[in-house]
């Protein structure tokens, strides 16, 4: 009898032992390996810096314009960098490569998108800065002022979404609590 | 939906036709196709398959030569604004079809929709069509598709918009023209092309507007008013028998 109910209990120790096992390996390549398989890595082609001096004194909108007719322009164009980096203005390296490669081969940078959204979305910059409460940058983007180096992109490799892609829900949590229009066809199109 | 917050927007787009006006030239029709990416397919003659927004009908008086009369009506989507919901937007079990309660705009989102068909079958004007094939077009013309509107896909329903990427834009622009953008007025693609202007666009709820005064006027008619599902697309003509067969019965 003694003997029974010693192996009976170590049977089931060792099936617990097993589960806790299975659960942990599951658990990390469910939560850290696999999303490391699915999202690849890119890099920025220049590493721009928002925090440098001379960028962080100036304001969003002095290089991310509305235009006229009520577009956002987005990441600005090499026409808006040139306009203080036609020549190499100090010691950074990364300047440096941005003139030499792009702006004397007159190229446009072919920068990543962050938050790439999909073509059945419209977004309207205006609709949140262009308001008598507008939203501060950073309510949906990085707080870019502080970042040396520009993180890498990662896109998943499965879907093409961008891992920083604003989902569905946080727009319409946002629109439901601040009362705004919730319909269809203000943000599809 | 409650019927309160239905009736509390002071904008309601509509659009009024002139069938007297109405050349039959089809440009409405050929604009829209163009404007909303709408593919088209080998054999466009089958109706029954065939995508088009803007449909053409001829309704004709059934008399013999010397009377004989008949006269073009372009179909939209009627963007029914009957209380709490339109037909299609009743039936979709998936929410996929909305009505916009700020501007009375019906509105799909093609992703959501799961292609059961129910609002083309609650639809009273066959203002509804249905993607049996993943749209194609030649490689040239790829290029030139409008980058405003989203392509659909195979299995989804689409109709009319009343153009509402246009209205985003104008809203957009009045914003940051520091303008009102509520109730702006905008020209949705067919009324854009109308060579004799027989296709007026604007806000029914102002009074002022042009649409709000045509459809007051005698000429005015809806098309089978007497489902009250309330379209907000309006018709004139001065033909008795044009606005009878608006509201006939089937044979």
């Amino acid at each position: 009898m003694e003997k029974k109910s010693s192996t009976k209990g170590q049977s089931a120790g060792s099936g617990f032992l097993f589960f806790i096992a299975g659960f942990v390996i599951a658990s990390v390549f469910g939560w850290v390996i696999f999303p490391k398989i699915l999202y690849s890595v890119n890099q920025q082609p220049i590493k721009f810096s928002h925090a440098l001096e001379d960028h962080a004194e100036l304001e969003c909108e002095n290089c991310h314009f509305f235009r006229d007719d009520g577009t956002y322009s987005g990441i600005p164009k090499l026409e808006t960098c040139t306009e203080c980096h036609e020549e190499v203005q100090g010691e950074n390296p990364e300047e440096k490569k941005f003139v030499e490669q792009y702006v004397q081969k007159n190229k446009e940078v072919p920068w990543l998108r962050y938050q790439w959204q999909p073509d059945n979305v419209y977004f309207s910059h205006a609709a949140h800065l262009k308001v008598e409460k507008p939203l501060p940058c950073t309510t949906c983007h990085r707080d870019v002022k502080k970042e040396k180096i520009p993180p890498p992109v990662r896109i998943n490799r499965l879907t093409g979404y961008h891992y920083s892609t604003m989902k569905m829900y946080v727009c319409e949590d946002c629109h439901a609590h601040k009362g705004a229009n919730n319909a269809c066809n203000v943000c599809h199109k | 939906m409650s019927k309160k917050e239905h009736e509390k927007s002071s904008v309601r787009y509509g659009m009024v036709i002139d069938l007297d006006k109405c050349t039959g030239c089809m440009a409405c029709a050929v604009a829209c196709q163009e404007e909303n990416n709408i593919s088209f397919l080998k054999d466009d003659s089958i109706k029954t398959r065939s995508i088009n927004w803007m449909r053409i009908y001829k309704l004709e008086n059934g008399k013999k030569y010397p009377e004989h009369r008949h006269v073009i009506l372009p179909r939209p989507c009627m963007h029914c604004d009957s209380p709490h919901h339109s037909p299609c937007t009743f039936v979709c079990p998936v929410n996929a079809t909305q009505r916009d309660e700020e501007t009375g705009i019906v509105n799909q989102v093609y992703p959501r929709c799961i292609g059961c068909r129910y609002c083309m079958a609650a639809c009273p004007y066959y203002a509804r069509n249905f993607n049996w094939w993943d749209p194609t077009w030649p490689k040239d013309m790829v290029e030139m598709l409008n980058p405003d509107v989203s392509t659909r896909m195979r299995g989804v329903v689409e109709k009319c918009t009343f153009c509402s990427h246009r209205l985003l834009k104008a809203k957009d622009k009045a914003r940051v023209n520091g303008e009102n953008p509520k109730g702006i007025e905008y020209t949705p693609a067919c009324v854009e092309a109308c060579p004799t202007g027989a296709i007026v666009f604007g806000n029914l709820h102002d009074p002022e507007s042009e649409v709000a005064k045509l459809s007051k006027d005698k000429r005015a008619f809806r098309l089978l008013e007497k489902l009250k599902t309330e379209p907000k697309v309006y018709y004139l003509s001065s033909h008795e028998w044009v606005r009878k067969q608006g509201d006939n019965d089937l044979k």
